[in-house]
């Protein structure tokens, strides 16, 4: 699904946190937790492919030492700004540090990994 | 997501957004296009961004129009302090909802790329930005940075498409910024996507001055100055100066105002100079050409008008110390606001840049005279030197304005170079010479031209001293003209000579009177003795008549006693 961005200013129905785990307030700082952010604008074919790749890699391989928060920038524009997003969807990893992005559909695992930075071991 | 109250407004006349540069605006007969994108180009450190922020500036402060400036090189603490050297209070603006500064950063070594993706979240934030403060004009500065921020360039350009329509879309007037590459105008090529209005600015070194200069490649649906302007950026933004179009159709007073000298009032037939003509005076090191020229703004502040004098060569206070001991005291009229002194060094600027600040003073100030002390401090090419010129006087013969320029000839090629080039720009040219004699030098004026009047022909003699310039009454002899000790020497040799020659006549005149004298006595003399005779004479007739009365008187007694008679 190739299509270029489906303009449409009136889809503000998605709400990401919807089809997240919750953080976990106890698990954020702790060592080896990973807090991730994907930022997303609507219910683009691009978003939804991100997300639900970004939920099998976690799944896979950072079970239960992870918390994703989804931001939809169509919802609030304003949150753009502080985590330097210009490309969508872009993950963010903002622990452990230092702050990675990974822009894309999240397609490529292989990819994703290494920019996330996680070994594959622990999980397979 | 407003969308287009004024997409259709080129149908008609294309409607453009005053950008408040000084002289842009004229150069594009409005400013940019309004409602489109513009590309602003040039190599680095050509005034891009200075460009954009002015016109985001202006716009927000004498149009009412808000503006976006998206920066993607500059942090907007950076953008702050760097344009704070101009009069911008950036700050200001942001917290008046005038503006919105958004520093778009990205590094390229913290992120991957995974899969398609697209550039959503820089409209995301863009329109964000727009909608937050309602903006009517947007700066993208410079955009091209994005291109060494992801690696799929061809995403990348499709998505900048995509942006400059959904700018078009939007409505507002965009500014963008792009650095100039190899043969192209932009490094990757951005202006096949903004091509409306592209603008190049450019920045190059002659002798080691550097000159702004500012062109429109393209301006479309709209005829726009196709020359280069230089311009310039100073604490009052950036001036763009447009070259007058060399017209030849001002007015020609016909008043006068007088030189301030009262001497060369007299050597010109009309006692002065035509208003709006102007004046050149040359002359070598030390012949007073600047107490010339500021004799003739003290004239001028005294009749009340304004002055505005150019001064390459000396600082104000300094300028002024040295004319007041000519006893040309002008602070007053720094005071009242009738002068105006500015003190530049020729070397800072390139001689366009030098015209363009000389354009906006004038057009500021509004004087009646103004002096450029002196035109010889530019140094460029000839032909360029020439052209700066024609263009200045130009200008100042438009407004009417009396100008004197002063110029350094030197010994060797005085008439020759420089002022052989200008000589024809100038209506009114009085040559200052010093002259070596008897171990002394003098300084001699002569008006070598005075367009529409007669003038004297006579090479005269000048003083300065403290009570300012004075013309010397010009000795003129069977020797020629005579100056300094040779004229005082050859004064009083004629003099003595003058006296000599009284003295010869008065002798010859006592000598004179001496033999009439002596005619006179002998005439008397003779007279008396005429005289004398006559008297003798006639006391010899009166003898002889008693004598013949006697005889008769005798000779009738005698009859009467011999009783003859009756």
């Amino acid at each position: 699904m190739t299509t270029t961005d489906v303009h449409d200013p009136d889809t503000h129905t998605v709400s990401g946190t919807a089809t997240t785990p919750a953080i976990d307030p106890s698990a954020v700082g702790q060592p080896g937790h990973y807090a991730l952010r994907l930022y997303i604008a609507g219910q683009t074919p691009k978003s939804v492919t991100a997300l639900r790749n970004l939920q099998r890699i976690c799944e896979e391989y950072l079970s239960g030492v992870y918390s994703i928060e989804v931001i939809d920038l169509r919802v609030t524009p304003q949150l753009a700004a502080g985590d330097q997003i210009l490309a969508l969807p872009t993950l963010v990893r903002h622990l452990p540090t230092p702050l990675v992005k990974i822009i894309g559909d999240l397609s490529n695992t292989d990819k994703v990994l290494v920019g996330l930075d996680i070994r594959p071991e622990p999980a397979n | 997501m407003a969308e287009k109250p004024h997409a259709s407004s080129h149908i008609a006349a294309l409607k453009k957004s005053a950008t408040g540069i000084a002289g842009f605006d004229e150069i594009t007969l409005g400013g940019l296009p309004q409602g489109r994108p513009s590309l602003v180009c040039g190599f680095a450190g050509c005034g891009k961004t200075l460009f954009a922020m002015s016109f985001l500036v202006n716009g927000a402060l004498q149009f009412g129009e808000p503006g976006v400036f998206m920066s993607f090189e500059e942090r907007t603490q950076d953008l702050m302090e760097n344009v704070g050297s101009l009069d911008y209070d950036l700050q200001g603006l942001v917290d008046q909802k005038l503006m919105v500064i958004d520093h778009v950063y990205v590094d390229s070594s913290e992120i991957e790329e995974t899969g398609e993706y697209d550039l959503e979240g820089l409209f995301v934030r863009l329109g964000y930005a727009i909608d937050s403060i309602g903006a009517k004009r947007v700066v993208l500065d410079t955009i091209e940075a994005l291109f060494s921020s992801f690696k799929d360039t061809a995403v990348l350009r499709a998505e900048l498409r995509r942006l400059f329509y959904w700018l078009k879309e939007r409505g507002v007037t965009a500014v963008v910024t792009g650095e100039r590459g190899d043969g192209l105008l932009t490094r990757y090529g951005i202006e096949e996507y903004v091509s409306d209005c592209v603008i190049l600015l450019d920045n190059r070194v002659a002798d080691q001055i550097t000159t702004r200069r500012l062109r429109v490649i393209k301006y479309r649906g709209s005829s726009h100055g196709t020359n280069e302007y230089p311009f310039f950026i100073d604490e009052h933004g950036l001036t763009v100066m447009p070259i007058t179009a060399a017209g030849l159709d001002h007015d020609a007073p016909e008043d006068i105002v007088p030189t301030g000298i009262e001497g060369l009032n007299q050597m010109l037939d009309r006692g002065g100079y035509y208003r709006g003509s102007s004046v050149l005076v040359t002359g070598l090191a030390g012949t007073g050409k600047t107490t010339f020229a500021a004799s003739f703004i003290h004239a001028s502040c005294l009749r009340g008008e304004r002055c505005l004098l150019f001064s390459f060569e000396e600082a104000e206070s300094q300028l002024l110390r040295n004319l007041s001991s000519v006893n040309l005291q002008l602070k007053s009229y720094i005071d009242e606001g009738l002068l105006r002194v500015e003190s530049t060094r020729p070397s800072l600027f390139g001689l366009e840049v030098h015209l363009a600040r000389m354009y906006r003073e004038i057009i500021e100030f509004k004087p009646q005279t103004v002096v450029v002390d002196p035109i010889s401090a530019f140094h460029g090419p000839q032909s360029e030197v020439h052209a700066t010129l024609l263009r200045l006087v130009d200008l100042l013969k438009q407004r009417n304005i009396t100008t004197v320029f002063t110029s350094l000839s030197d010994a060797k090629t005085t008439r020759a170079g420089l002022d052989r080039a200008i000589s024809s720009l100038m209506d009114t040219w009085i040559s200052l010479s010093s002259v070596e004699a008897d171990g002394e030098y003098n300084r001699l004026l002569y008006v070598l031209k005075a367009r529409g009047m007669g003038h004297s022909n006579q090479v005269r003699e000048y003083h300065i001293d403290h009570s300012g310039i004075r013309l010397v009454t010009p000795y003129i002899g069977p020797n020629g003209v005579l100056t300094g000790s040779a004229r005082l020497n050859e004064e009083a040799r004629e003099r003595r000579a003058g006296e000599l020659r009284q003295r010869i006549s008065e002798q010859r005149q006592r000598g004179k009177q001496k033999s009439r004298d002596e005619l006179e006595r002998k005439i008397a003399e003779m007279r008396a003795a005429l005289e004398a005779q006559e008297q003798e004479d006639a006391l010899l007739d009166h003898d002889e008549i008693s004598q013949l009365q006697s005889d008769d008187d005798s000779r009738r007694q005698l009859a009467r006693a011999r009783g003859v008679l009756e």
